[in-house]
């Protein structure tokens, strides 16, 4: 489970959480929506401890996320992160871009580690791929092997921020499926995302932020259907 | 216009010796190479350390390296150390100085190769638990490497001509250091000179082109 409570984060004098609150059962699919600029992509990275928060805290299965003692190495091994810029190891194939951190943090034999990656690669699709480099591959195919690269790593919880924005329209698609099929699966999933249609399908709910808080949650048809806030009614409007 | 005559066959006889000598040369540059790159990667390292002392160790290092001339470097290790009690073999003193200014050189290269890589890298490294050397050592490193490989090269080629600065130190059994005893007991100057001259060509040279060779083996990304 992941519980937020009450976080706020500043960078210098522009304040971009302003006291969010937020639980995530196992199991849920969230999806979080909202304008440029609202803190949507901050909070992801500071759920897994790349950014630090100015107050509040963050609890990961009970363990606080930004507290003194906590091992975020080991944390981050359970929260799989994707990011908008895929970020491939432009010097590794794309197996070995999936192998390394399982050999090098969770020491995972050689083996093993190849047999997961294989595992996760056929998972995305990428099957045939293995022995290519990123730079061989399209935007997609190199997103969808940064999600087999934290898929590997057998994470309970994946974030994902704004995973198709980058992406030409074409090759949006095939990443927006993988995402499903992860949802499907029961993955425990928080996306920020502009893909309205998308997150009406997967979400078990979905959040609204607006200008640092989460201004409106609901379940999709609920937050879709009938919304609440003018903020919201204005944005949906705006992107539909 | 001219009175002096070649002697060309004279000069040849002692190629082997000078081949020998070229042996040495090279020994020195290739080991000065890898204790430069080993010490430029830990001051990299430095550099980009919270640390104060080690940033300040390293940008010391760099700027003594590319701002004094590489004899002075080699004759403080020899005679300078020497003043302290320190009396090193002029093999070894050759070898420290070279090896100091490589890894000066190489730290400012690979600082501009890192300026190439983006932050968002080591943050990929370390959302996947990777810490912070893990992420240096397999992701940035290897892309640092690459990058700088042909400066690198560069380096090399400089570490092959400063072994003639050998001469300060009384360093004899290197390339110069035999050309200079043949020249001595020879007079031979102009050819003796001319064939070491050659050989230290045909050594960078080969270095180059093999460096070509071996980054198209090597970085197939």
């Amino acid at each position: 489970m992941i519980e937020i409570e009450n976080v706020r984060k500043s960078f210098g004098s522009l304040e971009v959480l302003k006291g969010v609150s937020l639980t995530v059962p196992k199991g849920e699919v969230l999806t979080v929506i909202g304008g440029s600029g609202s803190g949507k992509s901050t909070l992801l990275t500071c759920i897994n401890g790349l950014e630090p928060i100015d107050s509040g805290r963050i609890l990961v299965d009970g363990v606080e996320v930004h507290a003194k003692g906590t091992d975020l190495n080991r944390l981050r091994r359970k929260i799989g992160i994707v990011f908008q810029q895929w970020n491939a190891f432009p010097h590794l194939t794309v197996l070995e871009n999936v192998m390394l951190a399982q050999r090098k943090v969770l020491g995972r034999s050689r083996a093993e580690a190849e047999a997961e990656a294989v595992r996760q690669l056929k998972h995305v699709g990428l099957g045939d791929k293995l022995s290519v480099y990123p730079s061989r591959l399209s935007g997609g195919q190199q997103q969808r092997m940064a999600i087999a690269r934290a898929l590997a790593m057998s994470p309970d919880y994946m974030l994902f921020d704004e995973v198709t924005s980058a992406l030409d329209p074409q090759l949006v698609g095939e990443v927006l499926d993988t995402l499903r099929m992860l949802a499907a699966e029961g993955m425990t999933m928080i996306c920020v995302t502009h893909e309205m249609k998308f997150a009406r399908e997967v979400s078990d709910r979905v959040a609204f932020f607006h200008q640092g808080v989460i201004a409106e949650i609901a379940p999709p048809e609920e937050l879709f259907g009938a919304p609440r806030t003018p903020e919201l009614q204005k944005f949906l409007a705006a992107t539909v | 216009m001219f009175n002096y005559t070649f002697r060309w066959n004279q000069a040849l006889k002692s190629l082997p010796q000078m081949l020998e000598g070229a042996l040495v040369t090279m020994e020195i540059a290739i080991l000065s190479m890898v204790i430069g790159i080993a010490i430029a990667i830990v001051l990299t390292l430095f550099r980009l350390s919270p640390l104060r002392p080690l940033r300040a160790v390293a940008a010391v290092w760099v700027e003594i390296a590319r701002n004094t001339p590489a004899l002075f470097q080699i004759y403080m290790v020899h005679f300078g150390l020497g003043s302290f009690g320190i009396h090193l073999t002029p093999y070894l003193s050759l070898l420290i100085g070279i090896a100091y200014n490589n890894a000066g050189y190489l730290t400012e290269n690979f600082r501009g190769a890192l300026t190439a890589i983006p932050e968002t890298q080591t943050r990929a490294a370390r959302s996947l638990g990777m810490t912070s050397l893990q992420a240096f050592r397999h992701v940035v490193m290897p892309q640092m490497l690459r990058i700088a490989f042909l400066p690198m090269t560069n380096q090399m080629v400089w570490a092959i001509l400063m072994t003639s600065l050998g001469a300060v130190v009384a360093m004899n059994s290197d390339l110069y250091g035999v050309a200079n005893d043949l020249n001595a007991r020879t007079f031979r100057t102009f050819e003796i000179f001319a064939i070491a001259a050659v050989i230290f060509y045909l050594i960078t040279k080969t270095i180059t082109i093999s460096a070509r060779l071996l980054a198209a083996r090597l970085f197939r990304y």
